[in-house]
């Protein structure tokens, strides 16, 4: 958390302006029953007239500068506590964009998304709270104490007494009542998920016949909700008694005190009255502190989750320095002895991977779901950084490239065909900046996708909405393809891309990669063996293992699980429907 | 979040321009509100008691404090004996008041929190029996905010309303009584002033209400774009889109950190113009009294009471018109929730149903006619007629409505004319659930509940032993993998974990069926998420389950289809042909196109 606040340092002045102006509006605040005294004592008991005017007049005077130095403090609380969150936002955004697979895989989207949003939203409302707070509230309840010194020492004992008591109660129900609102969320949340649940799951529900027994389990949630909230409640409801006991207790002392003291000749009834309007501001005080003070801890465990985020993850370092590659290693790809474990894994993802692949050629991999094929592509564009073993791309160990260089030069077309919110154009511009109509229409080509382009009205600058969701899953696995042609690039990475693709586009996609005048590396990643038979080299895997490395028909021969998959496919040699 | 905080500020502003007749509405869900409320008469009373209590002492105490000060005049001239009985009285009633409060206070929350509970498991009780027909156009989300959010701010507007509403208005009238009886001159003073902070704060919030939509505005914006990135951040970094990323983000936020700053600058004034005005009216107050004092119409005291009156009597009058904007919101949710418990419930059981004992499995579609909206016909007079034991698959391309026949023969939607028939009985005269208590599915969307494994397992059979769970798992081909789960059969599943992946979700499915098999099964065969593998072994689990079984079958799978006693086939919604693939091939139509293209 502490170290967040670093992003405060343009609005250092706004931060020291801030809650000093709230401080002067606080001491105008503290003169006013000093001038109730005034116009008692004085104006009352002499019958001065112009005296109590010029009294209530000051004490519009007082109210009038209060306002004007609070106008600049929220002001100053307001243009500080924005940009700081602004500030944050941005190094957070930047920091999220650095991430590693495995830092965005252990901390997950959703929270990510959190943290982005609410969680600054938080921090933000923190910061201009405790600009307008921090010191105006305590610096009221002391100065209370001080002025009521200066009326009369030995009353203003009462104080002493009063204020350690009153901040007792109040930060104690507070205290005690913050982690049990954090339990009513819990169970919140156990009532949510139960809904959703319902809902989801309405058919599986009614076809087992469990709907009273659903029900019934909602209304136990239910309870246990309530009966949390209501213990909550109970000492909750304490706050305001409590303090008003306190208080008026309070008071009762000041005015015993009071007397005795004019008895003595040694006050005024004018000071009775001026203390106990200072008890009654302290009150007032205490309790919008203690609501500051949820505000805060609830914007510091949103700082510490921010912080936790910007000090995790293992932000890629480049050297920046460009290695040397020779010719005759260019387009090449090799695996030695490579072992992957994923974070927080118990069993390694892939065991001992070794292979070679040189430019041009097409490497086939297969397997079964969770058998390791996609772990392996992605460890090439240095996804993810391999436990062991060593990778090397045209000669070169990939982590000597700075990370832009090398996946420069990747073409990569992920399981899942993502498309972004706008233009096709501009999702396919994703593989190259600024790449001409002629070349975005050669990637298309390639792709099979040039009839979708020729089927919108717009063409290449046909809107696609979030996710692509205006297209079907065959049109946009293939607009992400022709976008990882587009800036023609050395590897092409097929993760299982041409699934929703029918037998005959799948075939004329792949004699379209084959002649590509750039002669790319090509690696699909298929569960069909019909996808990738005719491959330069098959790499079979079955848990991370490979258990089979050749070509096709050795294959077949060779290794019993490439065999198993082609006989659940083909039956003698004729592809089943699957 | 955000978002829906700035809707529900829109809605606010809408409300405030409502027309007579939503104010006709307002006002009958206010009835209807008090209508839920009357189980709780008693407490009711009983906070309405307290309030006045509280609400009576808590003005009485200035005044016996005024009094004590005014016995209190100068040196020599000190009335202890009456200070020590008013200080005492004081005290008394300082304690009862914070009883009353308290009790007050918990009473109150008693009342909310119980109130929604209830309104939150009729909700629930009632979705149970809500047709699938309302349920399948709502969005999930849509409903869960219903019963969560909507259901809180409620209940935050009940316990508004109880606390601050009515305590406030009881303060404002009392005051102004304990006022005039001091000093009517001075109260008209107090009277005419107050209303000044109110139409601050309203001319502030009128100003307000554009700088906070243009934030709303680009806030949605900006969390737009980051879902939408974070979402794909995999996608962005592949592509070394990163910097481009950032350009963007960062014009949309710096667009949002100058929004953000007036909005929140403009909003903060609220707080200090008020209590600018309330420090003009203390001050007025202080100079007409004090002048008052000097003529002798009131004491000190009694000035000194004014004064912690005219403090006491702004407070409320400030939270009023914040507390009336919020109850507004209240009823505005309260509207939400009713509407969904007021959805008309699936058609009710015909008062003759009978239970249906296990049935035989024969199932007929005599002359049926169904659409799920008038205006677009889908199946009309459609017959088929399945024998127990048949196996039956349904074959078309995807999108074809094979839905629609698992909803008309689970009854999750009844048919317009004809009937659906097991044994020959309409199955709109028996119960719906020992009618779906005879059929077995597994569906493409594999739901499961989130507990544990064998939790899952047991749903048809809640009183199965640990060994015929295993026993349905190993036919399930599904004991491996559970085995090997970090807690085994004790595994939780939850709807985000990825433990366990959708090929292993549907042999849990599988499993589950296993366990209790209905003489009558019907079995989604898409596997697009499962490697082929895995796909041979739950076809050996289905081959395991139909044995002796009528099923339906939405076939992908040659050699299913070719096997099947009848072949469905639809298109566009409706059983275009029907019969034996021999038969079918013959005929040379839908089928034998969609046969020579696909499978040859």
């Amino acid at each position: 958390m502490n170290k967040l606040l670093r992003y405060l340092s343009d609005y250092k002045k706004e931060c020291v302006l801030g809650p000093l102006f709230k401080m002067l509006e606080a001491t105008f605040e503290l003169f006013v029953p000093l001038v109730v005294k005034a116009m008692i004592d004085t104006g009352i008991v002499s019958q001065d007239r112009p005296y109590i005017i010029k009294m209530c007049l000051l004490m519009a005077l007082l109210a009038a500068i209060g306002l004007t130095c609070t106008l600049f403090a929220q002001y100053f609380a307001a243009k500080a506590a924005t940009g700081f969150s602004a500030r944050l936002r941005h190094v957070l955004m930047n920091h999220i964009q650095k991430l590693t697979y495995s830092d965005l895989d252990t901390m997950g989207t959703s929270s990510l998304i959190t943290r982005m949003t609410s969680d600054i939203n938080q921090m933000q409302n923190g910061v201009n709270l405790t600009i307008r707070l921090l010191l105006r509230s305590p610096f009221i309840v002391f100065g209370a104490m001080v002025m009521a010194f200066t009326v009369d020492v030995k009353a203003a004992l009462v104080f002493v007494v009063a204020i350690p008591l009153l901040s007792i109660v109040v930060f104690g129900i507070m205290l005690l009542t913050i982690p049990m609102y954090r339990r009513v969320q819990e169970k919140l949340d156990t009532v949510t998920e139960k809904t959703r649940e319902n809902l989801i799951g309405v058919r599986v529900i009614r076809a087992f016949r469990k709907e009273a027994a659903e029900a019934e389990e909602f209304c136990s949630d239910n309870a246990v909700l309530v009966g949390v909230q209501k213990q909550v409640g109970k000492i909750s409801a304490l706050m305001n008694p409590l303090t008003y006991i306190l208080v008026n207790f309070a008071v009762i002392a000041l005015i015993y005190a009071g007397a005795i003291r004019v008895e003595a000749g040694i006050l005024t009834q004018g000071a009775v009255v001026a203390l106990y309007n200072y008890m009654s501001q302290i009150l007032v005080e205490l309790i919008k502190f203690a609501n500051f003070i949820i505000t805060v801890t609830k914007a510091v465990a949103c700082g510490n989750r921010i912080q936790a985020v910007l000090e995790s993850g293992h932000p890629c370092e480049d050297t920046g320095e460009m290695p040397q590659i020779s010719e005759e290693n260019r387009g090449s790809i090799r695996f030695e002895h490579v072992s992957f474990t994923y974070e927080n894994a118990s069993a390694p993802s892939l065991t001992d991977i070794s292979f070679e692949a040189k430019q041009g050629e097409v490497i086939g991999i297969i397997g079964g779901t969770g058998s390791g094929k996609t772990t392996l592509v992605n460890l090439i564009p240095h996804f993810y950084h391999a436990s062991s073993g060593t990778i090397t791309i045209d000669g070169v160990k990939i982590q000597d490239y700075p990370t832009a260089v090398l996946r420069q030069n990747i073409g990569i077309v992920p399981q899942k065909a993502v498309l972004f919110h706008g233009t096709i154009r501009e999702n396919l511009c994703w593989g190259k900046e600024n790449a001409a109509d002629a070349e975005l229409e050669e990637a298309l080509c390639t792709s099979q996708a040039l009839d979708i382009i020729k089927a919108k009205a717009d063409g290449l600058d046909e809107m696609l909405m979030e996710n692509g969701h205006n297209l079907s899953g065959g049109q946009r696995q293939r607009l992400t393809i022709a976008r990882a042609l587009v800036r023609k690039p050395e590897f092409l990475i097929l993760d299982d891309s041409a699934s929703a693709l029918d037998a005959a586009t799948d075939a004329a996609l792949r004699k379209a990669l084959e002649h590509l005048p750039y002669h790319p590396t090509v690696f699909i990643v298929s569960q069909r063996t019909a996808s990738i038979q005719n491959a330069d080299k098959i790499i079979v895997l079955d848990d991370g293992v490979m258990v089979g490395y050749g070509k096709h028909d050795a294959l077949l021969e060779s290794c019993s699980v490439y065999k198993e998959i082609y006989d659940s496919q083909f039956q003698h040699g004729v592809q089943k429907n699957v | 979040m955000f978002i829906k905080k700035s809707m529900t500020h829109n809605f606010n502003m809408g409300c405030r321009r409502m027309s007579d007749k939503k104010r006709n509405n307002q006002w009958a869900i206010v009835k209807r509100v008090m209508s839920d409320l009357r189980h709780y008469q008693k407490w009711i009373v009983l906070t309405i008691l307290l309030s006045g209590v509280t609400v009576v002492l808590t003005l009485l105490v200035p005044i016996l404090i005024g009094k004590a000060i005014d016995f209190i005049e100068g040196a020599g001239n000190v009335n202890f004996h009456g200070i020590t009985k008013l200080l005492m009285i004081i005290g008394g009633s300082v304690l009862i008041t914070s009883l009353a409060q308290w009790i007050m206070n918990i009473t109150n929350n008693r009342i909310a929190y119980e109130v929604i509970e209830d309104i939150r498991n009729r909700a629930m009780v009632h979705i149970q029996k809500l047709p699938l027909s309302y349920l399948d156009k709502q969005t999930t989300g849509d409903i869960v905010s219903r019963m969560i959010s909507d259901a809180d701010q409620f209940a935050d507007g009940l316990l508004l309303g109880f606390t601050q509403l009515f305590t406030g208005v009881l303060t404002i009238a009392g005051t102004l009584l304990f006022m005039f009886r001091i000093h009517v001159g001075i109260t008209i003073v107090v009277i005419i002033m107050t209303p000044l902070s109110m139409f601050a704060a309203g001319f502030i919030a009128k100003k307000t209400y554009a700088l906070f939509r243009r934030q709303a505005q680009i806030r949605a914006a900006q969390t737009a774009m980051i879902n939408e990135t974070i979402s794909h951040q995999k996608v962005v970094q592949a592509f070394g889109h990163e910097q481009q990323v950032m350009t963007e983000f960062d014009e949309l936020n710096a667009e949002l950190s100058d929004a953000a700053c007036k909005a929140t600058f403009y909003s903060s004034l609220t707080n200090p113009c008020t209590r600018f005005i309330n420090a003009l009216v203390y001050a007025v107050v202080g100079m007409y009294g004090a002048m008052s004092a000097m003529s002798g119409t009131i004491s000190v005291g009694q000035l000194s009471c004014f004064l912690s009156y005219a403090n006491q009597y702004t407070k409320p009058f400030n939270e009023i018109s914040g507390v009336i904007t919020e109850l507004q919101n209240a009823l505005a949710c309260a509207e939400r929730i009713y509407s969904l418990i007021d959805t008309e419930q699936e058609i009710p059981e015909q008062p003759e149903a009978v239970v249906m004992k296990k049935a035989d499995g024969a199932l007929a579609f005599d002359d049926i006619s169904f659409s799920y909206s008038p205006e677009r016909p889908l199946i009309s007079h459609c017959s088929i007629d399945v024998k127990p034991g048949q196996r039956v698959a349904i074959v078309g391309p995807t999108g074809c409505g094979k839905t629609t026949l698992i909803n008309l023969i689970m009854r999750f939607y009844d048919v317009q004319s004809g009937a659906v028939r097991v044994d020959g009985t309409d199955i709109r005269n028996v119960t719906r659930e020992s009618l779906r208590s005879n059929i077995g599915m597994i569906l493409q969307e594999t739901w499961l509940k989130s507990c544990s494994v064998k939790e899952n397992i047991r749903m048809g059979k809640p009183d199965a032993t640990d060994e015929e769970v295993i026993a349905a798992a190993k036919s399930a081909h599904a004991h491996s993998f559970i085995k090997r789960l970090p807690q085994g059969y004790d595994t939780v599943i939850s709807e985000k974990s990825g433990a366990v992946s959708q090929g292993q979700r549907q042999l849990l499915c599988i499993a589950r069926l296993m366990l209790a098999l209905p003489p009558m099964l019907i079995l989604d065969e898409a596997t697009s998420s499962i490697d082929t593998r895995t796909e041979m072994k739950i076809q050996s689990a289905f081959l395991q389950m139909m044995k002796g079984r009528t099923s339906f079958i939405v076939a992908h799978r040659l050699s299913t289809i070719r096997e099947a006693d009848l072949i469905l086939v639809m298109k566009e919604g409706q059983i275009v042909e029907q019969g034996s693939h021999k038969a079918l091939l013959e005929q040379d139509g839908f089928y034998a196109s969609l046969y020579h293209n696909q499978f040859s």
